[in-house]
């Protein structure tokens, strides 16, 4: 074994382990070393495959290295420094343990060659990802990320029926460019999108990543939905129902991120939004939507961590998300105020910014392509952006009305966290070069021509007036909007409470029998008590689930 | 917070009044650039005259309306799944 097969994603899932038996100093040594460790090793693995693994028949390759895959372990590493540069402060050491095998897993289902290791990267990271909601502690923080778990079980379970499938069809565990064609593509690219938020499975994401901690959340955005991105660039490009997903995506995000009143579900729901235009550019599928999704992956992790980091101060120091109780807040953290800002830009690709230099590269494709009705439906997108990430989340949470809070800015470690992401914003966005060098295809294309900034402005800021002018319409309102979890949340509880309603029933006509049968035959039956029926039920249930489960793992 | 001198100079009313004519008129400034420069649309529409100023403004304002006509009937209590 050589150094290049070694997966670089171990060094962090290792590593986790360390964190809670250092001291305070030590550990915040390995939160910032181990990802730099890590870029180190993902930059230093030669193009190929190594670390290949004999498991039974098959072949698992662990180490996968190309520009698409090096360029997504990239900026996994670097949100993994800057999300912990910014956690130093979480006293939660289980949150820090749990993001960092969390993210190593992140990092080893891009690297994974093979369907098989990368189902069991993806199954650790569901549940990694879990105790970071879990780690809270609190009571709704348990009952949100079981919902989650639950989410995240369907799709794993989606997948590896998927991947069962396949490998029973074509005999081989690789994992590359397939079409959605047969029973076990087809659920494969189900379990994918189910961690991409993808209809009808999307509301988990706007359920769970608000009720994480004030650093969790900053790295629940970075990984499941980026990787759920990337196995469907290598997986699906140019699927053309992505497309149709992709654009549903864009605009549920930006309807529901309209008429949400907490700050971070704002951003839970752009989340959404941006995936779906990813989602949208490998339907396109040319190599033109290819490298402009992976270029705009790479920038999304950043801004969307730096606004869920400005977003993160405000909670931290306020201990208030909703944006009735929040404004006016720029006197007091003028740092936070203009990270935010720049994250704002960012995401609405104002020119200067990550967000232009990649959001349009996906835009062209759908020109160049002549998809009239896609193109006009991503500009429309992309003004909606602005609506509700670009302006509504600075103005709601730092301008707005006077709230009368007077927090400062976060501590040290936070704002130098956020400054270096929003440097890296603005750097992209001046200099795009160097990110397009790292994609997977050669570039052909120059963002700033004249044309493509006036009509980018011409939108952008014609959109903001119409936020200005459209604000009676936007006061915010102590409110939640239904979304597809009301269907397990609500009609699930109602159906499970009358299935116990029925059997309540059953029961004590059960009982009165007996009692009737007991006083017949002056028997004492109280202690041959049935026991209470839900209970037993649910044990043969996940009885057969598990049956099942054993049934199919010695089926492969 | 009483007199306008207690407040932030961004939030006085003067301010506010500049920021708006300000922002108007590069809103002007940037639909005058079309005259002067040649379209080069990838398809008929989006070389009319101020394409993106007008598609801009009509689409958010659209989907304003369609946020809050959909709120009438999805909107809830933010307290709406406390009792779980």
């Amino acid at each position: 074994m050589t150094m290049s097969d070694f997966p670089p994603g171990l060094v962090l899932i290792l590593g986790a382990f360390l964190l809670p038996v250092v001291s305070q100093n030590i550990r915040s040594v390995l939160i910032l070393g181990l990802p730099l460790v890590t870029l180190g090793l993902i930059w230093s693995l030669p193009d190929g495959s190594n670390g290949v693994v004999s498991l039974f028949t098959y072949e698992l390759v662990l180490v996968r290295v190309d520009a698409l895959s090096r360029l997504f372990a990239t900026i996994f590493s670097i949100m993994t420094f800057a999300g912990g540069l910014y956690a130093l402060n979480q006293k939660k050491v289980l949150e820090l343990v749990s993001v960092f095998i969390y993210a190593g897993c992140a990092i080893g289902v891009v690297f994974t060659g093979d369907l098989i290791s990368l189902f069991v990267f993806w199954e650790i990271m569901a549940v990694a990802s879990t105790v970071v909601v879990l780690s809270v502690g609190s009571k709704l923080s348990y009952r949100v990320s079981l919902r989650y778990f639950l989410a995240h079980m369907f799709g794993g379970g989606l997948l590896m029926a998927g991947i069962l499938a396949f490998i029973l069809d074509s005999g081989s565990v690789e994992f590359s460019a397939m079409q959605p064609n047969t029973l076990g593509t087809v659920l494969i690219l189900a379990g994918f999108l189910v961690n991409a938020a993808a209809p009808p499975m999307s509301s988990w994401l706007s359920d769970a990543y608000p009720e994480a901690s004030f650093s969790g959340t900053v790295f629940l955005s970075a990984f499941t939905t980026k990787t759920a991105v990337y196995v469907l660039l290598r997986g699906f490009p140019g699927a053309e129902i992505l497309i149709f997903v992709g654009l549903f995506m864009i605009f549920y995000g930006i309807i529901y991120a309209l008429l949400e009143n907490d700050m971070r579900r704002i951003l839970a729901y752009s989340i959404v939004n941006q995936v779906g235009f990813m989602v949208t550019g490998i339907g396109i599928g040319t190599e033109m939507a290819m490298n402009g999704v992976a270029a705009h992956a790479f920038t999304h992790i950043i801004y969307k961590a730096l606004l869920l980091m400005s977003a993160g101060a405000v909670l931290y120091m306020t201990g208030k998300r909703k944006c009735t109780d929040l404004g006016g807040l720029f006197q007091s953290m003028p740092l936070t105020t203009i990270c935010g800002i720049i994250g704002a830009l960012s995401i609405s690709s104002f020119p200067f910014t990550s967000g232009f230099i990649s959001k349009s590269m996906i835009s062209q494709s759908a020109a160049d392509e002549s998809m009239f009705v896609v193109w006009m439906l991503l500009l429309a997108a992309s003004a909606g952006v602005f609506l509700h990430a670009g302006i509504k989340f600075p103005w709601f949470v730092f301008f707005q009305k006077d709230s009368g809070l007077r927090p400062t800015d976060p501590p040290w470690n936070m704002k130098l966290a956020m400054v270096l992401f929003a440097a890296l914003c603005i750097g992209l966005g001046i200099w795009p070069q160097y990110l397009y060098d790292m994609l997977p295809y050669p570039v052909a294309y120059e963002p700033y021509t004249v044309a493509h900034v006036v009509k980018m402005l011409q939108l952008l800021l014609f959109s903001g007036f119409a936020f200005f002018l459209m604000l009676p319409f936007m006061k915010r309102t102590l409110t939640i909007t239904l979304d597809f979890d009301w269907f397990y949340r609500k009609l699930g509880g109602v159906v499970a409470c009358s299935l116990d309603w029925v059997l309540k029933v059953q029961h004590q006509a059960e009982m009165a029998t007996r009692t009737r049968l007991a006083n017949y035959a002056k028997l004492d039956l109280r202690h041959f008590e049935p026991r209470s029926r839900p209970i037993g039920t649910m044990a043969v249930i996940m009885l057969l689930i598990f049956l099942s489960y054993l049934v199919f793992s010695l089926l492969v | 917070m009483t007199g306008n001198d207690e407040k932030h100079w961004l939030v006085r009313p003067n301010t506010i009044r500049l920021l708006w004519r300000y922002g108007i008129g590069l809103l002007v400034i940037l639909v005058l650039v079309d005259v002067f420069k040649e379209p080069h649309p990838y398809f008929g529409i989006d070389g009319t005259f101020g394409f993106y100023a007008w598609f801009g403004l009509v689409v958010c304002v659209a989907m304003v309306l369609f946020a809050k006509a959909l709120g009438v009937f999805l909107k809830r209590k933010d307290s709406y799944y406390d009792d779980e």
